[in-house]
């Protein structure tokens, strides 16, 4: 018999341990949060500029050293040695930690901003404070809790940017994505709003808008306070509310068209960058069940008939019956809304049914609803008010389900338990509506590399979808899905070479080529005509 | 109704298996000893190195057999009795097959070596190999130094699994440059610095000589048959090449070579066995390709092959154009056509090199001498489309026309560098030519004759 000790090999340590480096950086980042914690406890920080600048270097200088002690001294090349180990990125301990500490954040932040020192009347208290000096450098204005939530994220994608860049530095294709994010986020997101707030005085003033945004992602950008402020804005304002109509109609499909949904998803939006770069150690924890497809399906697809409904809803509620202070009327824009609507679906149905297969009965099932519901809005409302409810209360319960919960608790605070896409593979109906195009009107596909699979599973492994891409791989198919983001990881990973994120011509994106799995063609014509 | 038995869950059984359900209503019995549900052998590594879990390279859900009424037996057969057409299994009952399909893969080579089976002593080959690997080497205070015997596609995955635990690798390699009998001289070469550049303590032109033992039984060390050195180490890798897992089939009826004789209908001697994957051994090899092919990719077209004639339309095996891919540590290999190292190339191949000045990039392209015909590429560094190439050798291109070409072949993720122009301003240098290089055209690309 073995004399030899089974427990010492259970106990064995595969390469999951931070060497010494990595244990200081981690220090130094954690220190910069202590510092937030203590001001969030109302600890008095006499010099405020001191000391969030302190805690930013610290919180930025510590991820960076991170990734140099990680990744620095190894060749190039993937790095997932030991990921499935590490307790942190294996729903283990440290996951689990991670995920509490993080929805705890998040149910503050959107529900007890108090709690961060947010003040009603008078100076703000706590973290928030802190943040006062910056905010009023940047917009003029005292900081608010989004205020100290948008520097977080900023700081948090490009810190975690740096480290994607440095953990794909051998790929271009990452490495330019993730510029790209940093920069949309801090632009876009961060600084242009704040400056815009610069520009209001008593006379004008125009709402916060972030660019990028996009209807259904920003699902407030019709209400009423909005549209007025920025109709009361003169030229920009019209500008700016003209820019938001043509983004949803006009600009968003022909990029799509073009490059997939990738353009926004992984390249501009602000919850897929902080996915990408933030979340990028979660992605190998999605779930890749046919179930979760299934669930996936329904949930996002509910959201966005939601969303639809909601939106309608809130224009249709502060519209007139004539044409004094708005052009458009409410019965006008319910026809407005049923005519694009049923162009929609009546395309679908006739030119890409065949590529939808059971998924069309979903959708006729969905554009049913929402006509039944229009037609409901024209002869159940009253003024003020839809259907039954106040138009209000439902883009407070959408705000609070979808906006709040969803796309903040769950959507980020889960990252470590459920990986980094929650949201945007189950809730996101801006992701909804252009997989919808990506998967029936788009130039961009996967391509799988002929017969190359070795059905080694890496691919669908990292995918942060939750797409089991070997299914495809594996067969010679073409990935073409509707929830693909476009990252490019399973292209990365994959040892063999077989997947390429491409924009090729329409005829043969989905096809087959089940020639090159290697056999002569008349034996694979036979298999597939089967 | 018509009952196959399956021995052996790879990739050969189980496409076969997929391809009979697909094709028909017959009933379908897998068994196989080694795990409950197929795996990807190919992944093995992935598991130790930690970027996967064993869940994640099963290629289907646990539910997918059985949603395919595919039934799956986990135990070993001891004997094949053809007469009756029954197998005998170590655990269960006695089971019947109208029609039986080998696909009982292969087991790692051992050549006699003294000490070859101490404790630690192991192979990379099947999912126990992986649990004892875990056991033997998990970490680098019980294993405090390695050594890889067989420098070839399995050895150098083995070695990077190790260092993946920081563990210390010394590779014995038999061959003056590593996997030098398949790669032509330059590639070879500049594996061998990517190797040492992994802190592997390469050992090229080594052989092993004897495995020693301590007072345990365990393995000590290793000594070196040039030299007379004496390694010290806590694990021995076997990764000397693989044979066909056919032991058990000895004194059965059905004819035997290396491996289960087969005809190109995959048809072995004996009515209603067929045998597929690596276990299998042609009569005579197909082209340029070897009797053997204990390779991935041959094994599904073999499955699918088999499945085809199970089911009535009896298809001879037609495996096509040659292609393969690994992964060297860091660098990604791709192969199309017929590329021959200089122990096995032939008299009219020429081959064209070039390689990056700085990075681990380079690619061979070899063509006919007096044709200029074109015969096969490998790349380093670039991948390459496959479908392009598979169509150009079908269509028998020049090689001129290929380098023209060579963008239309690219698959390299995008904004990657491209090497097209530096890869033609060298070919036209060497060979005195002056070809321009061509624009991708997807027309090109998607027609199926250009
Ligand atoms: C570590 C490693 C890496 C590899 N990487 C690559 C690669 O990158 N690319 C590539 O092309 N190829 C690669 N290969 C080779 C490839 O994995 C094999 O060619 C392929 O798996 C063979 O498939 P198969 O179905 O013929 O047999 P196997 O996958 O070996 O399956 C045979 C099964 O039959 C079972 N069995 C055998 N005898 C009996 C019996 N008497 N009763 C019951 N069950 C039995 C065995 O236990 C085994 O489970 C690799 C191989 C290894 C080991
Ligand atoms: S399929 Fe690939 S590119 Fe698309 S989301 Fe998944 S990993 Fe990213
Ligand atoms: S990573 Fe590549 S080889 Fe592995 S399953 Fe995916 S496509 Fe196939």
């Amino acid at each position: 018999m073995s004399t030899y000790n089974r427990s010492m090999a259970l106990t064995g340590e595969p390469p999951k341990a931070l060497n010494f480096h990595q244990k200081l950086a981690t220090l130094l980042g954690i220190s910069g949060l202590a510092i937030l914690c203590l001001a969030a406890f109302n600890v008095d920080f006499a010099n405020k500029t001191l000391w969030l600048a302190i805690s930013l270097m610290a919180l930025f200088g510590g991820i960076t050293w991170f990734t140099i002690a990680a990744y620095a001294h190894k060749p190039k090349g993937i790095k997932n040695d030991g990921v499935m180990f590490k307790s942190i990125s294996s729903r283990g301990f440290w996951g689990w930690v991670a995920g509490v500490a993080l929805t705890a954040f998040y149910i503050v932040l959107y529900f007890y901003p108090q709690y961060l020192g947010l003040a009603k009347e008078g100076d703000n208290t706590g973290v928030i404070a802190l943040f006062d000096p910056l905010s009023k450098l940047l917009s003029g204005n005292p900081a608010s809790q989004w205020f100290v939530y948008g520097t977080l994220y900023t700081v948090a994608i490009l810190a975690f940017g740096i480290k994607f860049i440095w953990k794909y530095r051998h790929n271009n294709y990452e490495k330019i994505r993730t510029v790209s994010v940093m920069f949309f986020q801090t632009s876009f997101a961060f600084l242009i709003p704040e400056f815009m707030a610069r520009l209001n005085s008593d006379t004008f003033s125009l709402p916060y808008y972030d660019l990028k945004n996009i209807w259904p992602l920003n699902y407030y950008n019709f209400e009423r306070y909005r549209v007025n402020s920025l109709i009361d804005a003169g030229d920009i304002g019209l500008a700016l509310l003209i820019f938001g109509i043509l983004s949803i109609f006009v600009i968003t499909p022909i990029l799509t068209y073009k490059y997939g949904k990738r353009w926004y998803c992984s390249w501009v939006c602000g919850c897929g960058g902080l996915a990408e770069t933030a979340g990028d150690s979660f992605r190998q924890l999605s779930d890749k069940s046919l179930f979760a497809w299934k669930v996936e399906r329904w949930v996002v697809h509910s959201v966005v008939v939601f969303v639809t409904l909601m939106t309608t809803a809130v224009i249709y509620s502060f519209l007139g019956n004539d044409t004094s202070k708005y052009w458009l009327t409410k019965t006008s824009f319910l026809i407005g809304v049923a005519v694009i609507l049923t162009a929609v679906f009546a395309w679908v149905m006739i030119y890409k049914r065949e590529q939808l297969q059971r998924d069309a009965k979903y959708g006729a099932i969905g554009y049913f609803v929402v006509i039944m519901a229009l037609i409901a809005f024209h002869f159940f409302s009253g003024e003020g008010n839809v259907f039954l409810f106040k138009a209000e209360t439902l883009r407070k319960t959408y705000a609070f389900l979808i906006g709040s919960i969803f796309s903040g608790v769950i959507g980020t605070g889960f990252y470590p338990i459920f990986g980094n896409r929650v949201w945007c593979r189950f809730g996101c109906p801006m992701a909804a509506i252009l997989g919808f195009q990506q998967r029936l009107f788009s130039k961009f596909r996967i391509t799988t590399n002929g017969g190359q699979c070795i059905s080694c599973g890496n691919c669908s492994t990292y995918c942060e979808m939750g797409i089991d891409v070997r299914a495809y791989a594996q067969k010679g198919e073409n990935i073409v899905r509707s929830s693909c983001v476009g990252c490019g990881i399973c292209s990365a990973v994959c040892p063999r070479g077989v997947l390429k994120l491409e924009n090729g011509p329409l005829e043969g994106r989905i096809d087959s080529k089940d020639v090159l799995l290697g056999n002569d063609v008349d034996l694979m014509k036979l298999v597939n005509q089967k | 109704m018509e009952k196959i038995v399956i021995i052996g869950n790879g990739i050969a059984g189980v496409t076969a298996a997929r391809h009979i359900r697909k094709l028909s209503d017959k009933q379908i019995t897998i068994i196989s000893a080694e795990t409950d549900y197929f795996f990807s052998r190919t992944a093995l590594m992935y598991v130790y190195m930690g970027h996967m879990k064993f869940e994640n390279i099963k290629p289907y859900e646990d539910g997918f057999w059985k949603k395919n009424r595919i039934d799956l037996i986990q135990d070993y057969v001891t004997h094949v009795d053809h007469q009756n057409q029954k197998l005998k299994l170590k655990k269960g009952p006695d089971v019947t097959y109208d029609k039986l399909i080998l696909a009982t893969g292969s087991k790692p080579n051992k050549f006699g070596w003294p000490g070859q089976d101490l404790q630690g002593v192991q192979g990379l080959v099947s999912k126990q190999d992986l649990d004892a690997l875990e056991e033997n080497a998990p970490n680098n205070t019980v294993c405090k130094h390695a050594v890889v015997v067989g420098g070839g596609l399995i050895g150098i995955e083995l070695c990077e699994m190790l260092r993946s635990r920081d563990i210390p690798v010394t590779f014995l390699v038999r061959e003056k440059s590593f996997w030098n009998g398949v790669l032509p001289d330059g590639e070879s070469e500049m594996l061998n610095e990517h190797i040492l550049e992994h802190h592997i303590d390469l050992r090229l032109g080594t052989n092993l000589d004897e495995i020693l033992p301590d007072e345990n039984g365990r393995v000590r060390a290793v000594t070196i048959k040039e030299t007379g050195e004496e390694i010290a180490c806590n694990l021995v890798g076997l990764t000397a090449g693989v044979t066909p897992n056919i032991d058990f089939l000895k004194d059965s009826g059905i004819a035997l070579g290396r491996g289960v004789k087969v005809n190109r209908f995959l048809e072995t001697n004996v009515e209603n066995v067929y045998a597929i994957g690596d276990c299998a051994e042609q009569h005579e090899a197909i082209g340029n390709r070897r009797p053997i092919e204990a390779v991935w990719y041959t094994g599904r077209m073999m499955g699918e092959t088999v499945a085809q004639t199970i089911c009535g339309n009896r298809r001879e095996y037609k495996p096509g154009h040659w292609f393969n891919s690994a992964k060297f540590l860091d660098i990604e290999y791709q192969t199309y056509g017929w590329v021959f190292s200089s122990r096995h190339r032939k008299g009219y191949e020429a081959h064209f090199h070039w390689r990056h000045a700085t990075e681990k990039i380079c690619l061979t392209v070899a063509y006919h001498k007096e044709s200029g015909k074109f015969l096969g590429i490998n790349t380093f560094g670039i991948r390459m489309r496959h479908e392009v190439f598979d169509r150009w050798l079908t269509e028998e291109r020049h090689a001129d026309y290929v380098m023209e070409h060579l963008k239309d072949a690219n698959f390299d993720p995008e904004f990657y560098k491209r090497y097209e122009s530096e890869i033609l301003t060298q070919y036209n240098a060497e060979l005195n030519k002056a070809i321009r290089p061509r624009k991708k055209s997807w027309k090109r690309i998607l027609s199926p004759k250009a």
